[in-house]
């Protein structure tokens, strides 16, 4: 598990990069089941071990609750990376909600605002590679997660 | 999607057939506990065989549902955890300590028939009940 080095979502390095990226709006429970669901069929696509797409899974099925349960709404996104080095997926929570005053302590085990058991994003940052969050106080949270294949690509 | 409970002799079994929204789980603890005592079971089978992913909501609701049969006087016992999602939940540190669990519905109701049977079918005391808990 290595620890955030920048933000996720700006461009990165090299050309021959082929991403595809899938969006699920998240607004209900259902859309929970969906989100996890998509993820699972398109980290599939590269071959993971089942698994991993069941760690996969579980992760989105945390990120896209706490949308819900803090933010009401916002979006997941599942993006392929194939690249030389390696391959993997990179999921995204993104909403516009009420956004986290102190970060770190919503990643220690067992913090929870609401009446959840507090597991979210410490289980998550388990689950994944790589985790990275970042959050401004009235406008929403992005949290940027990875899982990378065992075998790099060749 | 709802749950079917179905009674068989002394137990109720759940079947979860698909993935459960959180209404869904909430729906299956609330019929459970009703259940439990409408039917005067001594037993709960909750079969968790299909779900793919069990998240902190998930384990979190089934801890409940096992702990409120619990204080309805009955047993309950998950039966069917997958072997990814049982990495899952590790990893994830969810919290299932203290719900009994078994392989499958087999082993579940043998289980079951012991925990009873091990309190002389009748009202159980705490200390009878020490095998199989996580």
């Amino acid at each position: 598990m290595s620890a955030a080095i920048r933000p996720g979502l700006g461009p990165r390095k090299g050309s021959n990069n082929d991403a595809h990226e899938t969006r699920i709006a998240i607004a209900s429970d259902l859309d929970i089941i969906r989100a996890r669901q998509t993820g699972r069929t398109e980290a599939a696509k590269l071959g993971f071990s089942s698994t991993d797409l069941t760690l996969i899974a579980t992760a989105i099925s945390e990120l896209a609750r706490n949308i819900v349960m803090y933010a009401k709404e916002g979006e997941i996104v599942v993006r392929i990376v194939r690249c030389k080095e390696k391959q993997g997926i990179v999921v995204i929570a993104r909403d516009h909600g009420p956004g986290i005053a102190d970060i770190r302590l919503t990643l220690q085990d067992g913090f929870s605002t609401s009446r959840s058991l507090g597991l979210g994003l410490p289980g998550v940052r388990r689950l994944m590679d790589e985790f990275e969050i970042e959050s401004q106080l009235g406008q929403g949270t992005v949290v940027t997660t990875k899982k990378w294949m065992a075998v790099p690509c060749l | 999607m709802e749950v079917p409970i179905l009674r068989q002799g002394q137990y109720l079994i759940a079947s979860i057939q698909s993935a459960l929204t959180d209404a869904d789980l909430s729906h299956l603890r609330e019929a459970l506990i009703a259940q439990v005592g409408r039917s005067r079971c001594r037993g709960v089978i909750v079969d968790v065989t299909a779900l793919d992913v069990m998240d902190s909501f998930a384990t979190r609701t089934l801890r409940d549902i096992a702990q409120m049969i619990r204080l309805r006087g009955a047993e309950t016992v998950i039966v069917g955890i997958q072997p990814e999602v049982a990495f899952s939940l590790v990893r994830l540190g969810s919290n299932l300590a203290g719900v009994a669990t078994a392989l499958d519905l087999e082993e579940g109701l043998a289980f079951l028939d012991r925990q009873i049977k091990g309190a002389g079918g009748n009202a159980q005391s705490h200390g009878s009940r020490s095998t199989r808990k996580n």
